[in-house]
């Protein structure tokens, strides 16, 4: 290799270097305040205190929705692997709102429960057709797994 | 060149031979594009059973998806072109790294307004800065600043060359896109398709996805040799074999 092409791979190398070092640190540390939801394992932790508005993120608990029959409004207990927050909600909920299902709220405490503005359900990465889905639920049955308890990939 | 790179390669990277070997292998790429997207359209949209939980709208999965992979490996294809540009200042590499951008760009459009639907479906809202989307617009920004940077030169070789850095140093956003649902708590749902271990969809939904993550590769090769040869042509305009191509067709 001529020095001319030896001195621009090195400086290219350089800057690659660089940048990637320089990514690798605004990821981290992004990770350590971009959170885009709290569990209510966090919120309980005092996790959110410094923000007035934040995300709630977790799984419906089973049993929890009751739904007001003079208005839209809605309440639910959010619940993760160890902690369970009450969510007041007044609105539309998408189609994959229902029980055992992670939803994403926004919002703010008000007392112990937390009062949301928008509702996002959260699906996972699993595409399966209902029969299969079935045949899994009657396998699973057996061992008394219950396979909505298994928490998503994110830390819930 | 250096001599650890084989003799073919070096004779590809020859602007002539690769206008000759791209002409040839295009109209296959075309036709193996239109076929794979066919059968996998019709797999995806028809054949395919409904999902157990979000009924028949999962299937834009078949659009957003492979398209999201295309606007990852085209980045990938332009970062490796660019860096080639950038060291051994080889014609070809500089044209193939400026044809992908516009091609790279389309993809990553169509992901995020696939993506858009989708989430307006499934989640409840047309966008939310998550990670994943957020980065993923970031790689639109970067594909688009490349094409700017690279027609805001008078001379074609120096644009190409100023934008190669960009493209080359925007390349850090391909694995922040991919990690991302893994890195961070995103609303975005983690890797369907994974290379090691087991993938979390249905066989008989997975078929027409890898067809049609096939048909756009085979797209993309078809749309950047034609780009490709183009660029040859007009950057080389006063060279002796594009003259004779010339004569060829004034002949016929």
């Amino acid at each position: 290799m001529n020095p001319t092409r030896q001195r621009r791979l090195t400086l290219i190398i350089a800057v690659l270097v660089a940048v990637t070092v320089a990514a690798a640190l605004v990821v981290y540390a992004l990770q350590q305040n971009m959170n885009y939801l709290f569990t209510p394992t966090q919120v309980q932790a005092g996790d959110a205190t410094r923000y007035k508005n934040f995300r709630l993120g977790g799984m419906v608990k089973a049993g929890s929705i009751q739904r007001s029959n003079d208005s839209l409004k809605v309440t639910f207990t959010v619940v993760d692997a160890a902690g369970a927050m009450p969510v007041e909600y007044t609105g539309i909920l998408p189609d994959l709102f229902r029980e055992d299902q992670s939803v994403i709220a926004t919002g703010h405490m008000d007392g112990a429960r937390f009062v949301a503005t928008e509702v996002l359900a959260k699906h996972d990465e699993t595409y399966m057709p209902q029969e299969l889905k079935d045949a899994m639920a009657k396998a699973h049955e057996g061992k008394h797994i219950d396979e909505s308890a298994t928490p998503d990939k994110q830390q819930l | 060149m250096a001599k650890w790179t084989p003799l073919w390669l070096h004779k590809l990277s020859s602007p002539p031979v690769f206008y000759g070997f791209a002409g040839k292998l295009r109209p296959w790429a075309i036709a193996l594009a239109l076929i794979l997207g066919i059968a996998a359209l019709y797999g995806g949209l028809v054949l395919a059973p409904p999902d157990y939980q979000q009924g028949d709208d999962y299937r834009i999965i078949f659009i957003h998806v492979p398209c999201a992979w295309m606007s990852l490996f085209i980045y990938g294809v332009m970062g490796i072109a660019a860096f080639i540009a950038l060291v051994w200042r080889i014609k070809l590499a500089e044209v193939v790294a400026m044809a992908s951008a516009p091609i790279g760009a389309s993809f990553t459009f169509i992901t995020l307004v696939t993506g858009s639907l989708w989430g307006e479906r499934m989640w409840g809202t047309w966008w939310t800065w998550d990670a994943r989307l957020t980065s993923e617009l970031v790689l639109l920004f970067l594909y688009l600043g490349v094409i700017a940077l690279y027609h805001s030169f008078e001379d074609r070789r120096q644009g190409a060359r100023t934008a190669a850095f960009l493209a080359l140093i925007g390349i850090i956003n391909v694995p922040i896109v991919h990690f991302s649902v893994n890195w961070w708590n995103t609303l975005h749902q983690g890797s369907t398709i994974r290379l090691l271990g087991p993938s979390s969809i249905a066989p008989s939904m997975i078929w027409p996805l890898l067809t049609m993550m096939a048909a756009t590769k085979f797209y993309y090769f078809a749309s950047l040799f034609g780009r490709a040869r183009a660029d040859l042509l007009s950057l080389e305009s006063g060279k002796d074999w594009v003259r004779q191509i010339a004569e060829n067709e004034v002949r016929r």
